[in-house]
């Protein structure tokens, strides 16, 4: 085995690449849970997104437009989640179960004729004499807008849920809908808001992944990187900055399972593939168990539907 | 404007309602959808639900119903048990991958003696593999307080790996001139898993289907079991104060759905499938679970949901090879009859009133 093929930087770029579609979802789904719901969708609502931006690329030939579409797509499937659990209060979990199984369905019905066809491939950002640093541009100067975006949403959020009073509410809703309600605050509507937010963000990561990161269509193209963002917010402990940190470890433990099978591991390739799902119980098994108990961090309605009785 | 006002008791009249009403406006929307599609709505509608029962091949494809509906019925049942006590066992396709593989083990070991103790042990293999499987989210739930959902579906993409390592490598068939697959069990009577009464498609799987589906009823209606994963589904307080333990609940409700599903794996590969292949599951553990909500995880109603889904499958590939249907719009019309018959749920946990603004 050759690990002297492996080029540190070029792996640490990579790793910002790979990890940008759960990092995406993720913070989506952070903003969703933190509102008191749980949607198990978000694989779904990812593979609308990768479908709708990569058709809207193909079709208008820019890929600005891609990820708008993709986040259109990803929005469109989580309303249908939305109506069936805040009006209808449908369970949650099975209602992000069929969204799941719709998304899937749908997707491949969409992306029917678009197989074998190459996206516009979005541009790299231009940073000039910065890309030529060595090392160091090669990791932080060398990525497209979206990279950079992803790291710019995760300030956002952090900075909306901490310091705004939308996030305050937003909060409160999560934590006990009784008394946010109390107050005169819309719960089914922020709610729905959320969920919204939730599907876009999860459409833009699908997006990516069907514009950047492979980039073209296949069935079932984002491979349970929904469940592993659903996973990562639990790892992240419902904090936006931990989001960042744990798409990276995923990103990385991607990346260097795909640098190992090409660099000719004596590992079998099936091991290295079936990794990251593994590693991902692993993160879970630590992070629920023990005293610092993620679950203790989590939201307190959450997956509990309102329904207001006055 | 309308509001909804929550019923003191679920009505009885509404619960065995709502599956045809869903199953009605699956109807309405799936027939939008073939129509978007530029086919005739009416007839993928009769191509899917009328001419596979009573059309020119139902004599063919009537045995195919039960074919298809055993593996359903047989994982839905279990997980309709977990689904009951509020325990997500959501990765059933990799409990019944692995049922497969380890039953197919047992039986690729003992080739080519010929015994009639093979099938049977296979069996065991069966189940014990979909039980270990499920048994995993089991353990880490009730040990480290993880969360069953993510695990058991992580460990479906594990076990597809694992798959797909068993019909290259080490349950490849070595006179096969190196193509992926295992051995055939149709062609080794001592494994295999052949149709009972011909024409019927009825085989061991079926059989252990019906068997489960009386055994479900029995447990649900008569035993204590049965009552305390009733009880943990609509009053957990209730159900601690009754002395139910929950983490004994999850270890049975997930060993028995994964043993289930594994048991579903076995039938499939020793029968219908033949043999291990990369792809021979075809998502039965993920349609399982429309299946157990559409019978209302109520197994008399799970045997027709299976039944019905089966359908689907049966006709939605009719539609695909005459009216050339993609096949992936049936799976998209399964997605959506779950969408309604959750959304249709609601009328027999609320009723819909009827208010004017400034009436309160």
């Amino acid at each position: 085995m050759d690990f002297g093929s492996i080029n540190p930087a070029v792996l640490i770029a990579s790793l910002m690449v790979a990890s940008v579609p759960i990092m995406l979802a993720a913070l989506g789904e952070l903003v969703v849970e933190k509102a008191g719901v749980l949607n198990l969708g978000v694989e779904g609502m990812m593979i609308m997104g990768a479908i709708c931006g990569f058709i809207t690329a193909v079709g208008t030939g820019s890929p600005v437009m891609g990820f708008v579409g993709g986040a259109a797509g990803g929005a469109a499937l989580s309303l249908i989640f939305a109506f069936l659990t805040q009006i209808l209060l449908a369970n949650q979990v099975a209602t992000g179960l069929a969204l799941t199984m719709f998304g899937l369905g749908l997707s491949s019905l969409m992306g029917q004729g678009y197989n074998g066809i190459k996206p516009p491939s979005t541009g790299k950002v231009p940073f000039g004499p910065l890309t030529d640093i060595p090392v160091l541009g090669r990791i932080l100067f060398s990525h497209d807008w979206v990279v950079y975006g992803s790291i710019v949403i995760v300030a956002a959020v952090w900075y909306v849920l901490k310091f705004t009073r939308a996030g305050l509410v937003l909060r409160a809703v999560g934590e006990n809908h009784d008394a946010a309600h109390a107050l005169g605050y819309k719960v089914q509507r922020i709610r729905l808001l959320a969920i919204v937010f939730g599907g876009a963000m999860a459409g833009l990561g699908g997006a990516y992944v069907s514009l950047v990161r492979v980039p073209q269509w296949v069935d079932g193209i984002t491979a349970g990187a929904g469940w592993i963002a659903l996973a990562i917010v639990v790892f992240a402990s419902w904090k936006p900055w931990r989001v960042l940190i744990g798409a990276y470890l995923f990103g990385g433990i991607t990346v260097l399972q795909l640098n190992l099978q090409a660099a000719g591991s004596r590992i079998p390739v099936e091991y290295l593939s079936m990794s990251p799902y593994l590693i991902t119980i692993l993160v879970l098994v630590i992070m629920s168990s023990g005293k610092g108990r993620a679950s203790l961090n989590a939201p307190a309605a959450l997956g509990q539907n309102f329904h207001a009785a006055r | 404007m309308l509001r909804l006002e929550k019923r003191p008791t679920p009505s009885q009249a509404w619960a065995w309602g709502t599956p045809f009403l869903a199953v009605a406006l699956t109807m309405v929307a799936g027939g939008a959808m073939f129509a978007m599609l530029g086919k005739n709505p009416i007839e993928v509608i009769r191509t899917i639900f009328w001419d596979p029962l009573f059309g020119e091949f139902a004599w063919y494809l009537r045995g195919q119903l039960l074919v298809k509906a055993g593996p359903l019925v047989l994982i839905a049942i279990g997980l309709s048990l977990g689904f009951r006590a509020g325990i997500w066992n959501i990765g059933a396709e990799g409990q019944y991958i692995m049922g497969a593989i380890v039953g197919a083990a047992v039986g690729l070991a003992a080739y080519p003696t010929e015994s009639r103790w093979i099938f049977p042990a296979m069996i065991m293999g069966g189940a014990f593999g979909g039980w270990v499987w499920g048994m995993i989210p089991a353990i880490l739930k009730t040990r480290f307080n993880t969360n069953e959902i993510l695990v058991s579906l992580m460990l479906v993409y594990v076990a597809q790996t694992i798959l797909a390592m068993a019909s290259t490598s080490f349950l490849r068939n070595p006179e096969g001139s190196g193509f992926p697959g295992s051995r055939n069990f149709n062609s080794y009577p001592a494994a295999s898993n052949p149709e009972l009464i011909a024409g019927t498609g009825m085989h061991w799987g079926v059989v252990a289907a019906l068997v489960t589906v009386i055994w479900a009823y029995i447990l649900l209606q008569r035993h204590l079991l049965g009552f305390q994963i009733k009880l943990a589904g609509q009053a957990p307080r209730a159900a601690r104060f009754h002395g139910v333990n929950p983490n004994r609940l999850v270890m049975l409700c997930m060993g028995i759905s994964g043993a289930l599903a594994g048991l579903a794996g076995l039938f499939e590969v020793t029968g219908p499938a033949g043999q291990i292949s990369i792809d021979f599951n075809v998502g039965y553990g993920f349609t399982a679970i429309i299946v157990a909500f559409l019978g209302r995880l109520n197994p008399v109603g799970i045997l027709l949901a299976g039944l019905l889904m089966a359908l689907t499958y049966i006709g939605g590939e009719m539609a695909s090879t005459n009216l050339g249907l993609p096949s992936a719009a049936i799976q998209a019309f399964q997605g959506m009859l779950l969408f309604f018959l959750l959304a249709v749920d609601v009328m027999s946990n609320y009723r819909i009133r009827l208010f004017t603004m400034g009436a309160k």
